[in-house]
């Protein structure tokens, strides 16, 4: 170490590390030479757990990995063990699946855009978007009665027949939310110090993108054009019509304006899947004791932040033999320090920010 | 490990000095638990109930990729087979990293997706450490698989794909398969100086490093 260079520790305490990484930066001057995550904080040994559950009993924990998009990671794993059992959910299971993961993706986007303005000091988005993320997650509420830990779906089909007004309050929250993104743009998309802020910092190119294993918005944002409801699609996602948007640079804004995107063409996508809900059954046939025959899967899912991978095995008994989650949070954050090299010290909160982690899923 | 034979068959000493567990390590091929199964074995006893009880899911892979691949590798290529449709290549550990470019290089797997490992602690090389590559051009995805006995090394694969670093040490922190040649092995999740690898088999539920929980937190036990 240098006679200049000065390191510093950011977090685990520190809020705009969204939770507990904690940071070890090596700094020459104000200039960040060098990085180091230190995670763990939040270990609390979900893989482990789901040794000793049954696959119903393991289904809510998985909640409380990406706890801002438990739906989709409830997607994930109840996927996986379909694959597993080689059954599948019904279709009317299949659309009301897509309209809730896709809400939970504007959720999702709307609580990063939020927190991440915040973070580079822009108040106002945060009202905006806890007033629109707030409208979605009573539709959940209605729904199945929790916002957050939502354990929306059950493995076979869904845990909860819709309630009556679905359609319509998720109508009438698409037909608002168009002008709803606009607002955030008019704040944002041409303000002179939120481009000073984001564009150029932390570009990340396609080559070192898919050498970190880099998902997810954060791909696309380098110009990757991979979406795994496009590449391998799931739920009822071969359906509907509806765009990947990529960027050019990789840098912060293109991330900002692919998420922003994102969420508009998850309106469409939710727009398109009310209009025709089969009827049906909403459970496929499964029995209450799930047995699932030996052997393994890995099923992997589109998430708000990335892919969310499950690679269960199954010994035949009533209890996975093995579960693997593979978190996109995790993985993201490996660039990181690629992202992070050469910029200010000011510029690692709008990094931070722009990858879009969740310690929960980080940690495990 | 660069004298190990063809195909893992032959009872060796079990070569562990941490203590694996306690059942001796006798001629249980590789193969015989669940998943790995021969190409040739069929499906093992049917579980009580399932679904479907005679549907065949692991059948030995057939596309055109695995003629190219043994005719490469040869005898590396220890087993082929498709599980519910996807692919699973078994292969030595020994050349790992050259099977590895090789994928990435010209079969272009360029994204290692996933890096896990799981523990089969009847077996006599108890640990499967598995791959999951995906290839963007060929959408297409495949698993590959190393069998490693206790205190054996594994072949980092950071060199190929940089992501694996952190997905190693993981590896690591849970399991004790040490890589070689990764550039910071080290505990990720865990405190560094935790003892035990959790996710072993034999690794209790409730057990835990309660010595680590009474000097750091201060309290009797965790639970």
């Amino acid at each position: 170490m240098g006679a200049d260079e000065l390191v510093i520790n950011m977090g685990p305490q520190h809020p705009s590390t969204h939770g507990v990484l904690r940071v070890k930066l090596k700094l020459d001057g104000e200039r960040v030479i060098g990085s180091e995550c230190i995670i763990g904080y939040l270990h609390r040994g979900v893989e482990k757990i789901a040794e000793n559950r049954t696959y119903q009993q393991f289904a809510p924990y998985v909640d409380r990995m990406d706890y801002v998009a438990a739906v989709s990671s409830g997607l994930g794993y109840c996927e996986a063990v379909e694959k597993l059992l080689v059954v599948e959910a019904p279709p009317r299971a299949r659309v009301i699946r897509t309209i809730l993961t896709e809400l939970q993706r504007i959720a999702s986007h709307l609580l990063w855009l939020g927190t991440h303005a915040l973070d580079i000091g822009a108040l106002t988005p945060l009202f905006y978007c806890f007033r629109e993320r707030e409208e979605i997650l009573k539709i959940f509420e209605k729904y199945c009665g929790a916002r957050l830990t939502t354990h929306a779906f059950r493995i076979g089909g869904l845990q909860y027949e819709a309630y009556d007004t679905l359609e319509k309050d998720v109508e009438r929250f698409c037909k608002d939310f168009e002008s709803r993104i606009v607002e955030y743009e008019t704040l944002l998309t041409q303000n002179r110090i939120w481009i000073g802020r984001t564009k150029g910092v932390g570009i990340l190119t396609a080559e070192d993108a898919i050498a970190f294993g880099v998902t997810g918005p954060v791909l696309r944002a380098s110009g990757v054009k991979w979406d795994i409801r496009k590449a391998a699609p799931y739920a009822a996602y071969d359906q509907y019509k509806f765009e990947i948007p990529v960027g050019t640079t990789g840098d912060t804004y293109d991330r900002y304006l692919v998420r922003m995107e994102e969420m508009r063409q998850s309106r469409l996508i939710c727009l398109q899947a009310i209009e025709n809900i089969p009827s049906g059954p909403m459970m496929a046939k499964v029995g209450k004791v799930l047995k699932p025959p030996p052997g393994e899967v890995y099923h992997a899912i589109e998430a708000p932040k990335g892919e969310i991978g499950y690679y269960i095995v199954s010994d035949g008994t009533v209890m996975p033999y093995r579960v693997h989650i593979r978190p996109p949070s995790f993985i993201n954050l490996q660039a990181f320090d690629r992202m992070v090299r050469g910029h200010l010290v000011a510029d690692v909160v709008a990094i931070i920010g722009t990858i879009d982690i969740v310690l929960g899923e980080v940690d495990r | 490990m660069a004298d190990e034979p063809k195909e893992p068959k032959p009872p060796q000493v079990p070569t562990g000095d941490k203590p694996a567990s306690s059942t001796p390590a006798v001629s249980t091929p590789p193969g015989k638990p669940a998943d790995a199964s021969a190409p040739a074995a069929p499906p093992k006893a049917a579980a009580p109930a399932p679904p479907k009880p005679p549907v065949v899911l692991q059948t030995p892979l057939d596309n055109e990729f695995v003629p190219r691949f043994r005719a490469k590798f040869g005898a590396a290529l220890l087993e082929a087979m498709e599980d519910r449709k996807q692919a699973i290549l078994t292969v030595d550990r020994a050349r790992l990293m050259e099977i590895a470019l090789h994928l990435r290089e010209e079969e272009k797997f360029d994204m290692l997706a996933d890096l896990t490992a799981v523990d089969w602690p009847k077996r006599e090389k108890r640990f499967d450490v598995v791959l999951n590559l995906y290839s963007f051009s060929k959408n297409e995805r495949l698993r590959l698989k190393v069998w490693a006995a206790d205190a054996e090394e594994v072949p980092s694969v950071v060199s190929v794909w940089p992501t694996a670093n952190w997905q190693e040490r993981e590896v690591f922190d849970m399991f004790g398969i040490a890589f070689s040649g990764h550039p910071n092995l080290k505990r990720i999740l865990l405190p560094d100086e935790w003892q035990g690898y959790p996710l072993r088999k034999d690794y209790d539920i409730l057990q835990q490093d309660t010595a680590w929980v009474r000097e750091n937190l201060g309290i009797e036990s965790g639970q």
